[in-house]
């Protein structure tokens, strides 16, 4: 039996780890210590070495480095390259990727040049064992990856009996990532990378990224606006009932296909996923690829004219009524408190 | 310099059950999709790679070959291609495709592609809504050995040197620069989809798989037989070209579910329930009690 080791893509922009990568790390040291293996951490980029104790600290054992100047921006094609390399050179058991933009657009391509199975978008990864009807036989110690499917309706177990390495990329912020351990130790090792002339038909021109200006996923309070959200001046009222409250404004698929606001916002399995102390649903129905990314909250608020909306199969405050009387109503009694 | 051939598009496209009007028992037991239960539409974001294509070919000319892999039924959004002013159309279909996962799906179309012949670019939607993995796309390129340009927005200018693309994300854009071939995932912001041509609709209107001829009989009887009309559709260029597994150069072992290496373990449904709950009133009272209780707990501070 090879090593079992499980292995993280660490996504970096300008010297700064994505918190998907983070979160990778605490999961694959659960999954590694379940199989009594090692996290490896690939880093790739350009003049990054430091940030390979920081990937120790928050859960690799072993970093592979890979710094050269033609992996400074991310490109398809040379980061592939170096992955699909390393992992036939080293044969990793498991191999998570954020699902990320770059994340989306690098796993299916490393995962076609090693013809290995890869499950996308994974909310939940466990370790656990798979029997095959068809041939009799039990596999043990699979990756259970585990996602919504099918509009969200369902939640899929899918497994890789036969390829390694076992390939999933995971939705960013449904795992909980550890604080840096600055005792922790770990191996660095640096690898040169060796590039074909193919590698580089691709060149970016400019690139411009901006910083997440939402903090969804952190926000204490979540006041969130859907369909029946009539129009921007009640969206107004979801903005200051949540300025009023400390929190952020988030909001459902159809409020952002609706132009109230911007996809930034979107709660849900293909938004962010949150957990808040306090959630209010505003006119929110709650297809379950919303109460999903949701019902962990610690609160929540519903409000809605339908008595019958599955919001409020989730909801622990049941407000049936229009929102713009309800609101403010909400925004009246949080003014008068605070005076 | 501007390119000296004709450039030939290549557009992927998928019929999908309409994920957003989910209603009653559309799973099966081993976990795969009853997808008569729903209705069959064009992927939205294949539409815009049609879109993007369409465009392509209005600036800088050449031909367009739209190819899906699907039932008989996924005749249906070849037909809308024609309509909306594809040159050629080709269905792959064969119950040996069937129970695909990304990776035998993305083999079996770049077979396809291999027997279509040279092509400059091949044009993807990002994702699909049925499955919702956007890895078909980037599979086919690696398996054609081409590179990818995934989340595409817009093709800005084209020569000989290759492409220049605009990428769109949530949290940014990026200009590429690209050589051809290459492949193109397009994201739903990259243009508005042209409508079928009504005149297309009625040039189109009998385009068919032989599957369907017992329909198109039914509904013009004059054509007599499915031979008679075969003989027409073919002297006129409307029968839709399937082809099965037999008609590419395949390994077998590499496709449908048998050459798929994600299997699916379990399905479960979604149940979510809170335990306990309160109606409150939608009055001042109700309200301000309420958020009493919030500041009372510590919820809000």
């Amino acid at each position: 039996m090879t090593e079992r080791n499980v292995w993280i893509f660490i996504e970096q922009e300008d010297g700064k780890i994505a918190e998907i990568s983070l979160e990778l790390l605490a999961k694959g040291h659960e999954l590694a210590g379940t199989l009594g293996s090692q996290v490896w951490a690939l880093l790739c980029g350009h003049e990054i070495g430091d940030l390979a104790e920081s990937v120790i600290q928050h859960g690799a054992d072993h970093v592979l480095v890979v710094d050269h100047p033609e992996l400074e921006i991310y490109r398809t094609l040379p980061y592939s390259r170096v992955a699909a390399d390393l992992v036939r050179a080293r044969q990793p058991y498991i191999f998570l990727v954020g699902a990320s933009p770059v994340g989306r657009d690098l796993a299916p391509r490393v995962a076609s040049a090693l013809k290995a199975g890869l499950t996308a978008d994974c909310t939940d990864l466990q370790i656990g064992e798979y029997t095959s009807k068809k041939e009799n036989v039990v596999y043990k110690d699979l990756l259970y990856q585990i996602r919504p499917a099918f509009g969200g309706n369902i939640i899929a177990t899918i497994v890789n009996p036969k390829t390694r390495p076992q390939m999933a990329t995971v939705r960013e912020g449904v795992m909980r990532r550890h604080d840096p351990d600055l005792r922790r130790k770990g191996s660095i090792e640096n690898i040169t990378p060796v590039f074909q002339p193919q590698d580089f038909a691709l060149q970016v021109l400019s690139r411009e990224m901006r910083e997440a200006t939402v903090k969804l996923k952190d926000a204490p309070v979540i006041v969130a606006g859907g369909a029946g959200v009539d129009g921007e001046s009640e969206f107004d009222l979801i903005r200051q009932l949540a300025n009023l409250m400390g929190g952020e404004v988030g909001a459902s698929r159809a409020a952002v296909d609706a132009g109230l606001i911007s996809r930034e916002h979107q709660v849900g399995q293909t938004g962010t996923t949150v957990r808040p102390r306090l959630y209010i649903a505003a006119g929110i129905s709650g297809a379950i690829q919303h109460r999903a990314g949701m019902d962990k909250s610690n609160k929540i608020v519903a409000i809605n004219t339908d008595p019958d909306a599955p919001i409020f199969q989730v909801a622990h405050y049941k407000i049936v009524g229009d929102l713009g009387e309800v609101l403010p109503l909400l925004i009246r009694a949080l003014r008068e408190r605070v005076k | 310099m501007p390119h000296t051939r004709p450039y030939h598009s290549i557009v992927l496209v998928k019929q999908v059950p309409d994920t957003r009007n989910v209603t009653g028992e559309v799973m099966t037991k081993d976990g795969t999709m009853n997808r008569s239960a729903l209705p069959a539409i064009f992927n939205p974001e294949d539409l815009n790679a049609l879109e993007m294509a369409l465009d392509f070919k209005d600036r800088h000319g050449g031909t367009l070959t739209v190819l899906s892999m699907g039932p008989l039924q996924a005749a249906e959004v070849l037909r809308d291609s024609l309509c909306r002013g594809a040159d050629q159309v080709i269905l792959l279909s064969d119950r040996k495709f069937a129970g695909a996962d990304t990776q035998a799906t993305s083999y079996t179309l770049k077979c396809a592609i291999d027997k279509i012949g040279p092509y400059d670019l091949v044009f993807c939607g990002r994702q699909a809504i049925d499955g919702d993995t956007a890895q078909v796309g980037p599979q086919v390129a690696e398996k054609l050995g081409v590179p990818q340009i995934t989340y595409a927005e817009s093709i800005i200018e084209a020569d000989e040197a290759g492409i220049v693309v605009q990428r769109a994300f949530d949290l940014g854009t990026e200009l590429v620069k690209c050589t051809l071939p290459c492949l193109l995932t397009v994201v739903g912001s990259a243009n508005q989809p042209r409508p079928a041509s009504a005149r297309k609709r009625i040039e189109y209107k009998l385009a068919a798989v032989p599957a369907e001829y017992p329909g198109l009989l039914q509904k013009w009887p004059e054509f007599g037989s499915e031979e008679l009309l075969d003989k027409h559709l073919t002297e006129r260029n409307l029968k839709i070209t399937v082809w099965s597994a037999a008609d590419l150069k395949v390994d077998e072992s590499q496709l449908g579910l048998a050459g798929s290496p994600t299997q699916v373990h379990k399905v479960s449904y979604v149940v979510l329930e809170t335990s306990e709950s309160k109606d409150i009133p939608a009055t001042p009272e109700g309200v301000q009690a309420l958020i009493q209780e919030l500041i009372k707990e510590y919820i809000v501070g």
